[in-house]
Protein backbone atom coordinates (compact mmCIF):
# COMPACT_ATOMS: atom_id res chain seq x y z
CA UNK A 1 0.00 0.00 0.00
CA UNK A 2 2.56 2.57 1.12
CA UNK A 3 4.96 1.60 -1.68
CA UNK A 4 2.19 2.16 -4.18
CA UNK A 5 1.45 5.62 -2.80
CA UNK A 6 5.13 6.56 -2.82
CA UNK A 7 5.52 5.39 -6.42
CA UNK A 8 2.51 7.37 -7.66
CA UNK A 9 3.69 10.42 -5.71
CA UNK A 10 7.09 10.12 -7.41
CA UNK A 11 5.48 9.89 -10.86
CA UNK A 12 3.28 12.90 -10.13
CA UNK A 13 6.30 14.93 -8.99
CA UNK A 14 8.16 14.01 -12.19
CA UNK A 15 5.26 15.20 -14.33
CA UNK A 16 4.94 18.45 -12.33
CA UNK A 17 8.68 18.99 -12.83
CA UNK A 18 8.35 18.47 -16.58
CA UNK A 19 5.54 21.02 -16.63
CA UNK A 20 7.69 23.64 -14.89
CA UNK A 21 10.56 23.04 -17.33
CA UNK A 22 8.06 23.58 -20.15
CA UNK A 23 6.87 26.81 -18.54
CA UNK A 24 10.47 28.03 -18.35
CA UNK A 25 11.01 27.35 -22.05
CA UNK A 26 7.77 29.13 -23.00
CA UNK A 27 8.89 32.10 -20.92
CA UNK A 28 12.27 32.13 -22.65
CA UNK A 29 10.57 32.26 -26.04
CA UNK A 30 7.81 34.73 -25.22
CA UNK A 31 9.19 37.29 -22.76
CA UNK A 32 10.29 40.60 -24.24
CA UNK A 33 13.74 41.34 -22.80
CA UNK A 34 16.73 39.70 -21.18
CA UNK A 35 15.77 40.51 -17.58
CA UNK A 36 12.34 38.93 -17.80
CA UNK A 37 13.77 35.90 -19.63
CA UNK A 38 16.28 35.54 -16.82
CA UNK A 39 13.39 35.59 -14.38
CA UNK A 40 11.59 32.81 -16.29
CA UNK A 41 14.63 30.55 -16.46
CA UNK A 42 16.06 31.10 -13.00
CA UNK A 43 12.79 30.40 -11.18
CA UNK A 44 10.66 28.03 -13.25
CA UNK A 45 13.49 25.72 -14.26
CA UNK A 46 14.85 25.42 -10.74
CA UNK A 47 11.43 24.54 -9.41
CA UNK A 48 11.10 21.94 -12.17
CA UNK A 49 14.47 20.44 -11.32
CA UNK A 50 13.53 20.37 -7.65
CA UNK A 51 10.34 18.42 -8.41
CA UNK A 52 12.18 15.97 -10.69
CA UNK A 53 14.93 15.36 -8.14
CA UNK A 54 12.40 14.90 -5.33
CA UNK A 55 10.40 12.46 -7.45
CA UNK A 56 13.53 10.45 -8.22
CA UNK A 57 14.70 10.50 -4.61
CA UNK A 58 11.41 8.86 -3.60
CA UNK A 59 12.31 5.91 -5.85
CA UNK A 60 15.99 5.65 -4.89
CA UNK A 61 17.24 2.33 -3.52
CA UNK A 62 18.97 3.64 -0.41
CA UNK A 63 18.85 6.70 1.80
CA UNK A 64 22.38 7.66 0.75
CA UNK A 65 21.40 7.65 -2.93
CA UNK A 66 18.34 9.76 -2.20
CA UNK A 67 20.39 12.29 -0.22
CA UNK A 68 22.93 12.50 -3.01
CA UNK A 69 20.15 13.27 -5.48
CA UNK A 70 18.77 15.93 -3.15
CA UNK A 71 22.26 17.46 -2.84
CA UNK A 72 22.13 18.39 -6.51
CA UNK A 73 19.26 20.79 -6.03
CA UNK A 74 20.86 23.38 -3.68
CA UNK A 75 23.98 23.31 -5.82
CA UNK A 76 22.04 24.14 -8.98
CA UNK A 77 20.05 26.81 -7.14
CA UNK A 78 23.22 28.48 -5.92
CA UNK A 79 24.68 28.24 -9.41
CA UNK A 80 21.72 29.81 -11.15
CA UNK A 81 21.44 32.55 -8.53
CA UNK A 82 25.07 33.45 -9.17
CA UNK A 83 24.79 33.27 -12.95
CA UNK A 84 21.54 35.20 -12.98
CA UNK A 85 23.02 37.99 -10.88
CA UNK A 86 26.18 38.16 -13.00
CA UNK A 87 24.30 38.24 -16.30
CA UNK A 88 21.78 40.84 -15.13
CA UNK A 89 24.45 43.14 -13.69
CA UNK A 90 26.56 42.85 -16.81
CA UNK A 91 23.60 43.51 -19.09
CA UNK A 92 22.79 46.59 -17.01
CA UNK A 93 26.40 47.82 -17.22
CA UNK A 94 26.36 47.36 -20.99
CA UNK A 95 23.31 49.59 -21.17
CA UNK A 96 20.64 47.10 -22.21
CA UNK A 97 17.46 48.95 -21.25
CA UNK A 98 14.66 47.07 -19.49
CA UNK A 99 11.53 46.61 -21.53
CA UNK A 100 8.59 48.92 -20.80
CA UNK A 101 5.02 48.80 -21.89
CA UNK A 102 4.46 51.30 -24.66
CA UNK A 103 2.64 54.43 -23.61
CA UNK A 104 -0.87 54.68 -25.00
CA UNK A 105 -1.81 57.81 -26.93
CA UNK A 106 -3.57 60.57 -24.98
CA UNK B 1 8.29 3.53 -14.86
CA UNK B 2 11.29 3.49 -17.18
CA UNK B 3 9.11 4.58 -20.08
CA UNK B 4 7.98 7.60 -18.09
CA UNK B 5 11.55 8.49 -17.12
CA UNK B 6 12.83 8.21 -20.68
CA UNK B 7 9.94 10.18 -22.14
CA UNK B 8 10.44 12.99 -19.62
CA UNK B 9 14.16 13.01 -20.45
CA UNK B 10 13.31 13.28 -24.16
CA UNK B 11 10.84 16.06 -23.40
CA UNK B 12 13.52 18.02 -21.54
CA UNK B 13 15.88 17.50 -24.50
CA UNK B 14 13.20 18.90 -26.83
CA UNK B 15 12.90 21.91 -24.50
CA UNK B 16 16.64 22.44 -24.80
CA UNK B 17 16.48 22.32 -28.62
CA UNK B 18 13.61 24.81 -28.72
CA UNK B 19 15.55 27.11 -26.38
CA UNK B 20 18.47 27.02 -28.83
CA UNK B 21 16.16 28.79 -31.30
CA UNK B 22 15.71 31.55 -28.75
CA UNK B 23 19.49 31.74 -28.35
CA UNK B 24 19.97 32.16 -32.10
CA UNK B 25 17.21 34.76 -32.28
CA UNK B 26 18.15 36.65 -29.11
CA UNK B 27 19.12 40.20 -29.98
CA UNK B 28 21.82 40.71 -27.32
CA UNK B 29 24.74 38.58 -26.11
CA UNK B 30 22.98 38.41 -22.74
CA UNK B 31 20.20 36.35 -24.32
CA UNK B 32 22.76 33.89 -25.57
CA UNK B 33 24.37 33.71 -22.15
CA UNK B 34 21.05 32.49 -20.80
CA UNK B 35 21.83 29.16 -22.45
CA UNK B 36 24.54 28.55 -19.85
CA UNK B 37 21.88 28.87 -17.17
CA UNK B 38 19.44 26.69 -19.08
CA UNK B 39 21.91 23.91 -19.80
CA UNK B 40 22.93 23.95 -16.16
CA UNK B 41 19.41 23.16 -14.95
CA UNK B 42 17.90 21.20 -17.86
CA UNK B 43 21.07 19.22 -18.51
CA UNK B 44 21.28 18.27 -14.86
CA UNK B 45 17.65 17.16 -14.95
CA UNK B 46 18.23 15.00 -18.03
CA UNK B 47 21.30 13.35 -16.50
CA UNK B 48 19.53 12.57 -13.23
CA UNK B 49 16.59 11.03 -15.11
CA UNK B 50 18.92 8.93 -17.26
CA UNK B 51 20.83 7.75 -14.20
CA UNK B 52 17.62 6.31 -12.78
CA UNK B 53 16.25 4.96 -16.07
CA UNK B 54 19.45 3.21 -17.17
CA UNK B 55 20.58 2.13 -13.68
CA UNK B 56 23.85 4.03 -13.99
CA UNK B 57 24.50 5.72 -10.62
CA UNK B 58 27.67 7.30 -12.02
CA UNK B 59 25.52 9.68 -14.06
CA UNK B 60 24.48 11.37 -10.80
CA UNK B 61 28.12 12.32 -10.31
CA UNK B 62 28.18 13.64 -13.87
CA UNK B 63 25.12 15.74 -13.05
CA UNK B 64 26.86 17.21 -9.99
CA UNK B 65 29.93 18.10 -12.05
CA UNK B 66 27.79 19.66 -14.77
CA UNK B 67 25.99 21.85 -12.23
CA UNK B 68 29.33 22.98 -10.81
CA UNK B 69 30.82 23.70 -14.24
CA UNK B 70 27.74 25.61 -15.35
CA UNK B 71 28.14 27.90 -12.34
CA UNK B 72 31.84 28.50 -12.90
CA UNK B 73 31.50 28.85 -16.67
CA UNK B 74 28.59 31.25 -16.55
CA UNK B 75 30.10 33.53 -13.94
CA UNK B 76 33.52 33.50 -15.60
CA UNK B 77 31.95 34.42 -18.93
CA UNK B 78 29.84 37.21 -17.50
CA UNK B 79 32.80 38.65 -15.55
CA UNK B 80 35.64 38.25 -18.02
CA UNK B 81 34.93 37.20 -21.58
CA UNK B 82 31.86 39.20 -22.45
CA UNK B 83 33.23 42.70 -22.95
CA UNK B 84 30.85 45.08 -24.60
CA UNK B 85 31.70 48.05 -26.75
CA UNK B 86 32.88 49.95 -23.68
CA UNK B 87 35.37 47.15 -23.08
CA UNK B 88 36.25 48.24 -19.59
CA UNK B 89 36.69 46.69 -16.21
CA UNK B 90 34.28 46.45 -13.39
Amino acid sequence: MIECVVEYLGMALLLVGAFFFFAGTVGLLRFPDVYSRLHALAKADNLGLGCVVLGLALQAESLAAALKLLLIWPLVMAASAGIGFAIARRADRLGIAPWRKEERDG
Amino acid sequence: MNTLLMSIALFLLANLVVALIAAVRGPTPADRMLMALLIGTTGTGILVLLAQAMHLPALVDVALVLALLAAIGGIAFAKRAWQGEEGGHD
